[in-house]
């Protein structure tokens, strides 16, 4: 399911209120404030992305209630998991969830096996039953083999695969994953991804995975939601988040220039200073975004059709790929992207005065 | 510069055992340690440091959990009067036990008036004096191995549906178990070896409170023979222990 462009709430179209996961919550840890709305619907992917100690983790924790709210709603399939209006709050061990930690926090001393049972044992099932079914699983995951190992000689993606068993064979309706990909070494991540990718659409309920990552967002998400300082900045598909970021930290790790500003027209006056001109109308507070292959430097006043003009001064250099990176200061501080050929022409590595140019079809304004 | 008070150093503490070693009859082992008194002593040091392992774990594992879990006011008051038993002179403990649970003590006047119970000069006694000294040791270790514990693994039994007492038993307790474990060895090490409080509190009778320490003193005067195989034994015990506990102290050994 996707979801609608720009909104900041996190509420996918025409989801029923019976179905999959309503949150409504604040609470209070520390110097974290959280203050979430948010809505994941039954078969919907979602993927939490946010800076570190953006409180992407202690939301996932208040969701399997192992924080307490200060104040908020749960929901998920009908059935009120917290509510602190009525005093309503379900114990984290009777909450239909499966949840993998981030470093899977596998039981040290007890088998794959065992771990895998343990849920099915603590949930009541006898013990040689709990132990055939963790074993189907197990054997569904690629990991029989293990099943007597021990998790310490379980490699990452074992383990991994391990965790994922145990928070999903006792069908819980609601999987919870924090960062489970973060323990994994870099080699070992894209084919740990591509399983993991795999085994998430073989559930059919609610998900909802934690990640600093964008690559790793991106890759698995139906939907995005950017958490930032415990507040969701942004919300919708990959291709909708990275075309029309809705703050800094999404416009740098998709890399664009992200501008904020009030439009008059075809004139956009940033707050930071200057204005850029874009090709549509718009009014009222606007972002305006610039991809920086869409910024072109000269190192004399250039002529021609480009609407946004002015002059400032190359400053760093990056190599991004096989294009440089170059950040111009001046009345307008943008990120512009050339060629190593046309960077050695302009001879930027000496730094100096340089002329940017963006044509104005190239400014994406949208509303703020 | 250091060699030679190290090595007096060595030498100081290891020429008693030699000496022992040296002294012991070999021979008649055996037969030392079949006599019934020596037997009497052997039986009477299990079951009084056994007893005393028990009551330390029924009522130190709680009190450990409550000290590396619960946040109250006094916590590190409760904690210093828990480890006083571990530096207090063994003797200063027997008094003040005579003076607690004796018959005229201000616990031991209601036990023996309300409930018929007699603490001093009992087995039960043995037990409480060898208890008194040797819990400390059982609710220091098991307290660290709960503070070093990763609580998550708590967290991750209560998603897996896991209520308080499941998560305690399967988790909780296996993780610390080498903490338990631990604890328990010394503490059981320390009431075998009980001399002081129990003397005091529960004085030196054949058969009731005579313990394995109180018999080598008592043997030392009458029959030396006796007092070497049960120091023997004593000495075992104890290096038993350390070697159980080796990795755990000397994890580079």
């Amino acid at each position: 399911m996707r979801a609608p462009a720009g909104g900041v709430r996190g509420t996918p179209p025409g989801s029923p209120g019976g179905s999959g996961l309503q949150a409504e919550l604040g609470l209070t840890l520390g110097r974290l404030e959280l203050e979430v709305e948010l809505a994941v619907a039954t078969g919907e992917l979602v993927v939490l992305l946010g800076p570190n100690g953006a409180g992407k983790t202690t939301l996932l924790r208040a969701l399997a209630g192992l924080v307490v709210l200060d104040h908020g709603r749960v929901v998920l399939d009908g059935e009120v998991l917290d509510d602190t209006g009525a005093g309503t709050h379900v114990a984290t061990e009777r909450r239909p969830i499966g949840f993998v930690f981030q470093d899977y926090l596998l039981f040290p001393h007890l088998s794959a096996l065992e771990n895998v049972a343990f849920g099915l044992r603590a949930r009541g099932l006898a013990r040689a039953e709990a132990r055939r079914r963790a074993a189907v699983w197990l054997e569904r995951f690629g990991v029989a083999e293990h099943a007597g190992s021990r998790p310490r000689a379980l490699s990452g993606g074992q383990a991994q695969r391990v965790a994922l068993a145990r928070a999903m064979v006792s069908d819980p309706l609601l999987l919870l994953l924090d960062e489970p990909l973060a323990a994994l070494d870099a080699a070992s991540r894209i084919e740990v991804r591509r399983d993991l990718r795999r085994h998430l659409a073989s559930f059919d309920g609610t998900r909802l995975l934690v990640t600093h990552d964008p690559l790793e967002a991106i890759a698995l998400a139906d939907r995005l939601v950017v958490l930032e300082g415990g507040r969701i900045t942004q919300t919708g598909s990959p291709d909708q988040v990275s075309a029309r970021p809705r703050s800094r930290y999404v416009a740098e790790l998709v890399g664009v220039n992200l501008f904020r500003g009030r439009a008059t027209g075809t004139v956009v006056e940033l707050d930071g200073g200057g204005t850029l001109v874009a090709a549509g109308d718009h009014h009222g507070e606007v972002f305006a975004a610039v991809h920086p292959h869409a910024v072109a430097l000269h190192r004399r006043a250039p002529e021609g059709t480009p609407r946004n003009v002015w002059a400032g001064t190359a400053d760093t250099l990056d190599i991004a790929g096989d294009r440089v990176r170059v950040r111009v200061t001046g009345p307008v501080a943008i990120v512009a992207e050339v060629t190593p050929a046309a960077a050695g022409e302009l001879h930027l590595a000496d730094g100096g005065p340089v002329w940017a140019s963006v044509k104005a079809t190239e400014v994406t304004v949208y509303p703020a | 510069m250091f060699a030679v008070p190290a090595a007096v150093a060595v030498g100081f503490l290891a020429v008693p055992l030699v000496g022992l070693l040296g002294r012991t009859p070999w021979g008649s082992l055996g037969a030392e340690l079949a006599t019934p008194r020596v037997m009497e002593a052997l039986r009477l040091s299990l079951v009084c440091s056994l007893g005393a392992v028990a009551v330390s774990v029924l009522l130190g594992v709680p009190l450990a959990f409550l000290l590396a879990r619960v946040e109250f006011p006094g916590r590190n008051l409760v904690r210093a009067l828990t480890t006083l038993p571990m530096v207090l002179p063994p003797v200063v403990g027997g008094v003040a036990l005579l003076l607690a649970f004796g018959r005229r003590g201000v616990v031991g006047q209601w036990l023996d008036r309300a409930l018929g119970i007699t603490l001093p000069f009992t087995t039960a006694g043995a037990i409480l004096a060898e208890a008194f000294v040797a819990m400390p040791f059982l609710v220091i270790t098991t307290e660290a191995g709960l503070r070093a514990m990763d609580r998550r693994f708590e967290d991750a039994a209560a998603t897996l549906g896991a209520g308080r007492w499941t998560t305690l038993r399967r988790v909780t307790l296996p993780l610390i178990a080498p903490s338990l474990g631990a604890g328990i060895a010394l503490c059981w090490a320390r009431a075998l070896g009980e001399f002081g409080a129990t003397i005091t509190f529960a004085g030196n009778l054949p058969g009731v409170t005579q313990t394995m320490p109180l018999a080598v003193y008592l043997a030392l005067e009458t029959d030396l023979e006796a007092a070497i195989a049960l120091s023997l034994v004593l000495l075992a015990i104890s290096l038993a222990v350390l070697i159980a506990l080796r990795d755990r102290w000397f994890p580079t050994a």
